[in-house]
């Protein structure tokens, strides 16, 4: 496996960070990190342990071994299902969590995320009759709630149409430009082609690659060229045995 | 139906509760009517002295200790020396009741019966009531044996006295007090003997004989009527009680009902508030966001026992004080109604998030915490002796473990006074243990 280039300070590290369900073992040994400004896509097959890894990083879920460390600043954090009180209102679920998460100015900042999301004409509707889509956009609002140093999302594009997947990536581009360091979970392998620096690919709990898409293109075509990325990556995977 | 089937098969606690309620349900219901009522058990002090319990009625001696036995079918005995360790068993709850016939009860019952004065006899009844239920079945059990026992004198009396009378209308021999046995003529004969004499005597005449005969017989049935009355008098109840209730409750049955319904109330309401708002921090996947640093595990428990306590706390409270209003409660111990309400609202609380920790989610939650509320409140209401002793301990146990019986004691003593401390010990036991068990259960909460 070839080891990343990064930054002399991460934003975060992962070191030896496992996790064990009885038997199970669901993460071996990972260690990764992210640099200020980066993007990194986690991606691997079902039951890889990318939803682990990231709750394990988000504080959510305790390791069995290993650490995590950040390098300043909070973690912002975005599960897969939109984590709102579906009987609380959009302004509302915004409130409560920038209470919890201690921001400074809370009128100020969930008038900010209600411009982000384009849902302040609906700031006062119950989140239960939201869309899928506004859904989750709220859901990443609340993750951005307190000005994270690092943005984890899992599976941030599956309930998003492409129009709406179009705006997530380039909202997530601009946290980026602006030193957010990003780490996100897919199962789209073009996704994480097109809109990541950096990409993890985790098997069985095991990391089996840390570099960026082309580095994964060339370590695959060095024995069949003419593939495409996807082609390139289940390759990758079932010389790995899986 | 396959498919529901399948589905119920992967809710193993639903499928728990639905059998094991319907089992458990079962089992204390069938075995309460196989084994049928238990006797009370009765600490029973008889402190007339040896050889002094027979009394004289009319010609005949009959022994009082005889009537005990009335009672020893109806209760469990626990015989005493004295009527301290009588009281000692009621305060230590060993029996339910004591009771105690004192020494003078057979001179007392003599002197009822032979006009000698001095009172009618009295026994001492006293009572471990831990609550008007309780209470009023002892004293129904006890006050149905004494009423047998008064039944069986009266009996005794009513012969008695039918025997006099027998012998004033017809005449023949009859034992009395001090005289001994006499012959009496009897009212027919008497007139018989008047109606003979009266037909042609003169006045000097020698029958004077047997006009000597009619004017004792007209002196002795003066005084056996005279004599009857107080008898007859005495049938009715020739032993009274004196009951005293020297442990546990003595509100009445509808301060009592009362108590019931807002404690009831209250557990209805802790319970699914505090087991819902739980369940759905985990139905709204608030829950791994929540507790990533924002607000630990252990507060959320708190906050949501506190918020289901509160609503309970509010809602009870004034029920009582309506109830309150309407049953002329003393309004001077509410203070203690308000602790015993704060404390019962927080122990349901704590149960009711150890409900909504381990279902996880809000249906199974509210379904959980209704299908437990019923019985929890029904085997606490369940007075000793309605079921064998044995299975009225495992009930105690079962009903001990959950927080409506402590909670009912402690309202009951602010109420109508008693020991208040214990019931609210044992409310902030299960209000910790409900507690812990809820932190363990968010283990796999997320």
């Amino acid at each position: 496996m070839e080891a990343a280039t990064v930054p002399a300070r991460p934003a975060v590290r992962a070191e030896g960070v496992s996790k064990t369900y009885g038997a199970r073992r669901a993460l071996q040994g990972v260690t990764f990190e992210a640099a200020p400004g980066e993007r990194v896509a986690i991606t691997g097959p079902n039951g890889a342990g990318k939803t682990t890894l990231l709750q394990i990083l988000a504080g959510s879920l305790r390791p069995s071994g290993g650490s995590v460390s950040l390098g300043g600043g909070v973690i912002g954090w975005v599960p897969q299902q939109p984590a709102l009180y579906s009987k609380l209102s959009v302004a509302e679920n915004l409130r409560l969590f920038a209470r919890l998460e201690r921001v400074g100015d809370v009128p100020a900042t969930v008038g900010r995320m209600l411009e982000l999301t384009g849902l302040g004409e609906r700031a006062r509707e119950e989140v239960g009759r939201l869309s899928g889509g506004n859904r989750q956009r709220l859901n990443i609002a609340i993750g951005l709630l307190g000005d994270p140093a690092v943005l984890l999302l899992d599976e941030p594009s599956s309930s998003l149409d492409p129009r709406q997947r179009e705006r997530l990536w380039a909202f997530v581009g601009g946290l980026a430009a602006d030193g957010t360091a990003v780490v996100y979970s897919t199962h789209n392998v073009a996704e994480a082609e097109r809109y990541a620096d950096r990409l993890l690919v985790l098997a069985d709990g095991e990391l089996l690659f840390s570099g960026t898409p082309a580095e994964l293109e060339r370590e695959v075509h060095g024995s069949a060229a003419g593939s495409d990325f996807e082609g390139a990556f289940v390759r990758f995977l079932h010389e790995r045995g899986h | 139906m396959l498919k529901d089937l399948q589905i119920l098969r992967r809710s193993p606690l639903l499928v728990a509760v639905l059998v094991g309620y319907s089992v458990v349900v079962s089992l204390v219901v069938g075995t309460a009517l196989s084994a049928g009522p238990g006797k009370p058990k009765v600490a029973f002090a008889n402190l007339v002295p040896a050889g002094q319990s027979e009394i004289a009625l009319g010609g005949q001696r009959i022994d009082a200790a005889g009537y005990a036995n009335l009672l020893f079918q109806k209760v469990d005995p626990i015989r005493v020396r004295t009527r301290a360790q009588a009281i000692a068993k009621v305060k230590s709850g060993e029996a339910l009741g004591a009771l105690v016939v004192p020494a003078d009860v057979t001179q007392k019952l003599q002197g009822t019966l032979g006009l000698g004065g001095g009172g009618p006899p009295t026994v001492e009844v006293y009572y471990n009531a831990e609550n008007p239920l309780k209470r009023q079945y002892v004293q129904s059990t006890i006050n149905a044996t004494l009423a047998d026992a008064n039944q069986a004198i009266s009996g005794e009396v009513l012969r008695e006295a039918a025997r006099y009378l027998n012998v004033i209308v017809a005449g023949g021999k009859i034992a009395l007090p001090i005289v001994g046995a006499v012959d009496i003529l009897g009212l027919r004969r008497a007139q018989a003997i008047i109606d003979a004499a009266s037909a042609g005597l003169p006045a000097n005449a020698p029958e004077r004989v047997a006009l000597g005969q009619v004017s004792r017989f007209a002196r002795l049935a003066a005084d056996n009527l005279d004599l009857s009355k107080p008898i007859l008098a005495s049938i009715s109840s020739p032993v009274r009680v004196r009951q005293t209730v020297i442990k546990g409750s003595s509100s009445s049955i509808s301060a009592f009902a009362a108590e019931a319904a807002v404690i009831g109330s209250m557990m209805f309401v802790a319970l699914l508030l505090a087991a819902g708002m739980l369940a759905l921090e985990r139905e709204e996947n608030a829950f791994g966001r929540l507790v990533r640093g924002l607000v630990s595990r252990s507060a959320l428990i708190a906050q949501k026992v506190g918020l289901a306590a509160l609503c309970a706390f509010v809602l009870t409270a004034a029920m009582l004080a309506i109830l309150a209003a309407l049953l002329h409660l003393d309004f001077a111990r509410s203070p203690l109604w308000l602790v015993a309400l704060g404390l019962s609202a927080v122990a349901f609380g704590a149960m009711g998030v150890a409900i909504g920790g381990i279902t996880r989610e809000v249906r199974s939650a509210s379904l959980v915490a209704f299908v437990l509320s019923l019985p929890i409140a029904a085997l606490a209401l369940i007075p000793p002796g309605a079921v064998a002793g044995g299975l009225y301990d495992l009930i105690r146990v079962i009903s001990g473990a959950f927080p409506f019986r402590p909670s009912l004691e402690a309202l009951d003593a602010a109420i109508s006074g008693g020991d208040l401390l214990a019931p609210l010990a044992h409310l902030a036991a299960l209000a910790l243990a409900f507690g812990v068990l809820a932190r363990l259960s968010l283990r796999r909460f997320a």
